[in-house]
C-alpha cells in the first residue's frame, strides 16, 4: 500500500514537530518553507518553555500550570485543550534533552528553571536565552535524519499561495512557488498542514522576522477557511524600539530580576512593582505592557518624555547575567552600543505574538476537511493573553496533535474521497499563474514597500495597546482604501527569476485583507479581555475619563466569553464576525487582578 | 544656509542570474541613527533608484530574524564576511561595499545558494539517534560545564561566515568547512550523542573531512557568534588521528 502522503506548510517548531510525528507513524511529508527550515521564526524565542518539572521544592504542579495558563488568558482558551497541553509539556521537554537541546543546568546536571510573568513558580526550561533557537536546531537535525532515511522532502524557498478542493470541497493539495525559478507547480497530499506562524508584519515593526507576514492564513481564510480571536495581539511589554523592527528583549530578564522603571519626581519608580504588588515585574505581558503605555503616553513619565522605560539588570552580578541571559545582553549590546550589564537598558512595548489564528478544534481540523493548522497560525491555548514562555510549549505541542490526527485522517478518508482530475488541478494552478503574471506587469504609482509602511503605522495606532471603537472605524475605512491602492502598485522587477518584489506584492494583499479581520473582530468585541482593551467613548466619541483614568469597558463574560470566529465573505472582501461557544466548564471564570495573589 | 542632510553611499555587486555577469550599482539613501545594512537595504526597496538616477529592480537579498540568530542575511561587507542585520552604517567605512558570499553560488544579486552546508550536515550525522520522539524514559543527567561548551558550539547559525573566510573552502579544495565539522563535535560531547562518535569522526576522516583545514584561524575570526572554532577543530582533529590510528590496529 502507498504511503500516506502529508504535506506541512512551515519548518517552525510544530512543522517540524508534525513532520517527525508523521513519519514514526509511517507517512510521507513534503515539507515547505520560504526559508531553510533552521531559519524558522521560532529561532526568536528566548526566555523558555514552560512545564511543570517541579525540581525547586515549590510543590508546583500541572493543575497549577493549567491555571496559571487559563487565568492568565482572561478565560478565552480552550480548557481540555489546554489541559492536554500542559499535561504532555513535561514529556516533551525530557523528549528535548534527549535529542541534545543545551539547556542551561543546575550544578548538579540537571535542568534549571526559572521564574516567568504570570506564574508564581519557577516552571520554565531554558536554554540561556536563547531557548527557541535550541529547540528548532534539535527539531531540524532530527527532520534531516529523516530526509536521510527517506521520510521527508524539503521544499524549501518554495512559497506556499493556495491550497486546491475537490468538487466537495475537501482539501487536497497545494499550490506553490519556487522563489528563485518562480515555476509555479501543484502538490497532492492526503492532508495539509499549515504551520506558518503569525502575522506579525501586518502591524509593520514588531519583534517578528520579516518572513512573519500571515499571508498563508490570509490565503486560506479567503478560500473559507475561519480565523479566530484575531483581535488578541499579544504587545510584549519590553523591546528594543527600532527603524527596521522591534528587537525583543526577553521577559527571562525579569523572570531573572530585572525591575522597570521610570523617574517620578527626580526618583526611580518601579511602577509595576508598585501598581501590581503580588506580581510586580512578572505580571503577564499584556498588564505590562498598558502599565508601561500609560506611564509614558499619559503620565508623560517616559525617559526624556520619550515613549521608553528602564529595563534595569545592572543591580545583577556580571557572570550571572552571562550565564543566564548571554545572548539576549549581546543583542542589546550590539545593537544600541551600551552593556546592560553597567546601565539599564531602554525599552518599550511591540507587537510580538497572535493569540488568534486559524479556527481549529482540539485535533487542530479547521472547517476546511483536509486543512489543518498548528503553531503560531492557529486559535487554540492561550484565549485572550498568552504567558510568557508557553509559545514554544504550545508550537511544539500542537504538532505532537496535528502530526498524528492527520495520519489517522488520512487513513480513515482517503479512500472515500473523489477523484480530482489533472484538469481540475491545473485550472487551479493557472489561476495563481495568472494572477502572478499580472501582479509582474502591475505599472502604477505606489511602491508596494511603502504601501506596507502605511499600513503597519494605521495597524499600530488604532488596533495595538489601546483601542476604542472610533479609531477602529477609522482604521477600517483606511484599510479599504489600502486595498484599492494595493490595485495601483507599481513593480520595477518585470523579470522571471527570483523575483522577490512580485511575491511581496502578492503577500501584501493576504496581510491587507488579515489586518481587516484584526480591525473588524476587535470593533466588534465590546468589552476589555487580555490583550483588547478598548476605551469607552461617550455620545459624543469622545474618550470617557473619571478622575484623570480613561474608562476601559469592563470585561463581559455573559456576552462576550465566546470564541470570535471571523469568516470572508467573497463578494465584498470584508470580515464577516460571528461568536461560538467553547470549552470552559473545568475551571470557573473569575476576576483576574494581579495586584493581588491568585485565588483558585 | 541650510544644513546638508546626512546620506550613506552604496556600491553594491549584483548579478542578475546565477551564470550572468556581475556588475556594480550605487545608491544614495537618507542617514538616520541606528542604521544597518538590512534597513538600508529595505530603504532602497521603497525607492529603488541608483545615484544617477536610474530606476532599477530592487536588489535581492536574504534575511529573516533582523537579530543575528538566523543566519539568512551573511554577505561581505566592505571586505569582510558577517550579518548585514548587526552591520551598523556608524561603524563602517562609506561607500560601503555590499557583495554576495561567492564561495556560495550566486542566485542573484546578494542571494546565495548555501545548501551545501545543509548536505555536510548529513554527512557528519549532526543528530543524536533518539529511538523516537515518543516517552522512553528520563533523559541521562548532563555534567554542567560540558552542558556549557555544547551551549556555545550550539549557537552555530549555519550562516556560512566561516566558510566564505576560509582559504580551504571552495574550488581549489573540497574542505567542508569549520561549521559542520564543529557540529560533529557538538553531538560527540551529549550523553548519548557519543554513542556514534565513531561513525561521525570516520565520516570527517574522507576526502574533504578534517584533514583539509589548513588551520588559516581565519574561521574564528569571522564568527559572529564567537564559537572558539579553531579549539575545537584542533580537539576534532585528534580525536579523528586517534579513530584512524584505532582503525589500523582492529584491522
Amino acid at each position: 500500500m502507498a504511503k500516506n502522503k502529508i504535506i506541512v506548510v512551515g519548518g517552525g517548531l510544530s512543522g517540524l514537530m508534525a513532520t517527525l510525528k508523521i513519519c514514526e507513524a509511517g507517512g510521507e511529508v513534503d515539507l515547505f518553507s520560504y526559508c531553510p527550515v533552521k531559519r524558522s521564526h521560532s529561532l526568536c524565542a528566548q526566555g523558555g518553555i514552560n512545564a511543570c518539572m517541579d525540581t525547586k521544592g515549590e510543590h508546583d504542579s500541572i493543575y497549577e500550570h493549567f491555571d496559571d495558563t487559563v487565568y492568565g488568558g482572561d478565560f478565552l482558551a480552550d480548557q481540555l485543550a489546554v489541559k492536554g497541553m500542559v499535561e504532555a509539556a513535561p514529556k516533551l521537554i525530557k523528549m528535548f534533552d534527549r535529542m541534545g537541546v543545551p539547556f542551561t543546568r543546575t550544578p548538579e546536571g540537571v535542568l534549571d528553571l526559572r521564574n516567568f510573568g504570570g506564574q508564581k513558580n519557577k516552571r520554565t526550561c531554558f536554554a540561556g536565552s536563547t531557548t527557541g533557537q535550541q529547540l528548532l536546531y534539535a527539531l531540524d537535525e532530527q527532520v534531516r535524519r529523516w530526509e536521510v532515511k527517506g521520510g521527508v522532502t524539503k521544499y524549501e524557498f518554495w512559497e506556499f499561495v493556495k491550497i486546491f478542493k475537490d468538487k466537495n470541497g475537501v482539501c487536497r493539495g497545494i499550490i506553490a512557488q519556487s522563489m528563485n525559478s518562480m515555476e509555479i507547480k501543484a502538490f497532492k497530499a492526503d492532508v495539509v498542514i499549515l504551520a506558518t506562524g503569525g502575522p506579525g508584519q501586518v502591524f509593520g515593526r514588531c519583534t517578528a522576522s520579516t518572513i512573519c507576514n500571515g499571508s498563508a492564513v490570509s490565503a486560506v481564510y479567503q478560500q473559507g477557511a475561519k480565523i479566530a480571536n484575531p483581535e488578541f495581539i499579544q504587545i510584549h511589554p519590553t523591546a528594543i524600539p527600532g527603524s527596521d523592527k522591534n528587537r525583543l528583549m526577553s521577559e527571562a530578564c525579569r523572570g531573572e530580576g530585572g525591575r522597570v522603571w521610570v523617574y517620578r519626581d527626580g526618583k526611580p519608580w518601579y511602577f509595576l512593582e508598585d501598581m501590581y504588588p503580588a506580581y510586580g515585574n512578572l505580571v503577564p505581558r499584556d498588564v505590562a505592557s498598558r502599565a508601561i503605555f500609560k506611564v509614558c503616553v499619559h503620565m508623560d513619565l517616559g525617559i526624556n518624555h520619550d515613549r521608553r522605560v528602564y529595563l534595569d539588570l545592572s543591580h545583577i552580578p556580571a557572570d550571572y547575567l552571562e550565564r543566564k541571559l548571554g545572548g539576549i545582553i549581546e543583542i542589546y549590546t550590539e545593537f544600541v552600543g551600551k552593556d546592560p550589564r553597567k546601565v539599564p537598558m531602554e525599552i518599550f512595548p511591540s507587537v510580538h505574538y497572535s493569540m488568534g489564528g486559524i479556527y481549529v478544534d482540539r485535533k487542530h481540523f479547521t472547517n476546511i476537511p483536509g486543512l489543518m493548522a498548528s503553531g503560531e497560525c492557529d486559535h487554540q491555548y492561550h484565549g485572550a493573553n498568552r504567558l510568557g514562555a508557553n509559545s514554544l510549549l504550545s508550537a511544539a505541542y500542537s504538532g505532537t496533535v496535528s502530526g498524528p490526527e492527520a495520519m489517522k485522517w488520512a487513513k480513515e478518508n482517503v479512500s472515500k474521497l473523489c477523484e480530482i482530475t489533472d484538469a481540475e488541478i491545473e485550472a487551479a494552478r493557472k489561476e495563481v499563474q495568472d494572477e502572478y503574471d499580472k501582479i509582474r506587469q502591475m505599472n502604477g504609482p505606489e511602491n508596494a514597500h511603502k504601501l506596507h509602511q502605511e499600513m503597519g503605522e494605521i495597524m499600530y495606532e488604532y488596533v495595538s495597546i489601546e483601542r476604542d471603537n472610533n479609531g477602529l472605524d477609522i482604521c477600517l475605512g483606511k484599510l479599504k482604501e489600502i486595498l484599492k491602492r494595493w490595485e495601483n502598485i507599481g513593480v520595477t522587477d518585470h523579470g522571471n527569476w527570483a523575483n522577490q518584489e512580485a511575491m511581496f506584492v502578492r503577500q501584501l494583499r493576504n496581510m491587507i485583507i488579515y489586518a481587516m479581520a484584526i480591525t473588524k473582530s476587535a470593533r466588534s468585541r465590546d468589552e476589555s479581555r487580555g490583550a483588547h482593551a478598548k476605551i469607552m467613548l461617550d455620545e459624543n466619541g469622545k474618550r470617557i475619563e473619571k478622575d484623570g483614568e480613561l474608562q476601559f469597558y469592563p470585561r463581559n463574560d455573559e456576552k462576550f466569553m465566546f470564541t470570535s470566529v471571523v469568516s470572508f465573505d467573497a463578494a465584498t472582501e470584508e470580515p464577516v464576525v460571528t461568536y461560538e461557544e467553547f470549552e470552559h466548564s473545568l475551571i470557573k471564570a473569575r476576576p483576574r487582578n494581579y495586584a493581588v495573589a491568585k485565588k483558585e | 544656509m541650510a544644513e546638508q542632510k546626512k546620506t550613506v553611499k552604496f556600491i553594491i555587486e549584483r548579478q542578475d542570474s546565477p551564470t550572468s555577469k556581475p556588475y556594480t550599482q550605487e545608491f544614495e539613501i537618507p542617514y538616520r541613527p541606528a542604521l544597518n545594512v538590512v534597513a538600508s537595504l529595505m530603504e532602497i526597496q521603497k525607492n529603488p533608484v541608483t545615484t544617477d538616477g536610474k530606476k532599477v529592480a530592487p536588489v535581492v537579498w536574504e534575511c529573516n530574524c533582523l537579530e543575528k540568530v538566523c543566519g539568512a542575511c551573511m554577505m561581505v561587507i566592505n571586505g569582510r564576511a558577517r550579518q548585514a542585520c548587526c552591520a551598523l552604517i556608524d561603524e563602517l567605512e562609506q561607500p560601503i561595499r555590499l557583495q554576495p558570499a561567492r564561495t556560495f553560488p550566486v542566485i542573484r544579486d546578494l542571494l546565495i545558494d548555501r545548501s551545501v552546508m545543509f548536505e555536510s550536515l548529513k554527512r557528519v550525522q549532526a543528530w543524536v539517534e533518539v529511538d523516537g520522539s515518543w516517552e522512553v524514559k528520563d533523559a541521562p543527567i548532563q555534567n554542567p560545564y560540558t552542558a556549557t561548551t555544547a551551549y556555545e558550539i550550539s549557537h552555530c547559525m549555519t550562516c556560512g561566515c566561516c566558510l566564505e573566510a576560509c582559504p580551504n573552502v571552495g574550488p581549489q579544495s573540497d574542505f567542508i568547512g569549520a561549521s559542520p565539522s564543529v557540529q560533529a563535535y557538538l553531538f560527540n560531547l551529549h550523553p548519548l550523542g557519543k554513542f556514534d562518535k565513531e561513525k561521525r569522526l570516520e565520516a570527517l576522516m574522507g576526502k574533504g573531512g578534517i584533514t583539509s583545514c589548513g588551520n588559516s584561524q581565519n574561521c574564528v575570526e569571522v564568527c559572529p557568534k564567537n564559537i572558539k572554532l579553531t579549539t575545537y577543530l584542533a580537539q576534532l582533529n585528534r580525536d579523528v588521528n586517534k579513530q584512524a590510528l584505532k582503525n589500523i590496529f582492529n584491522k
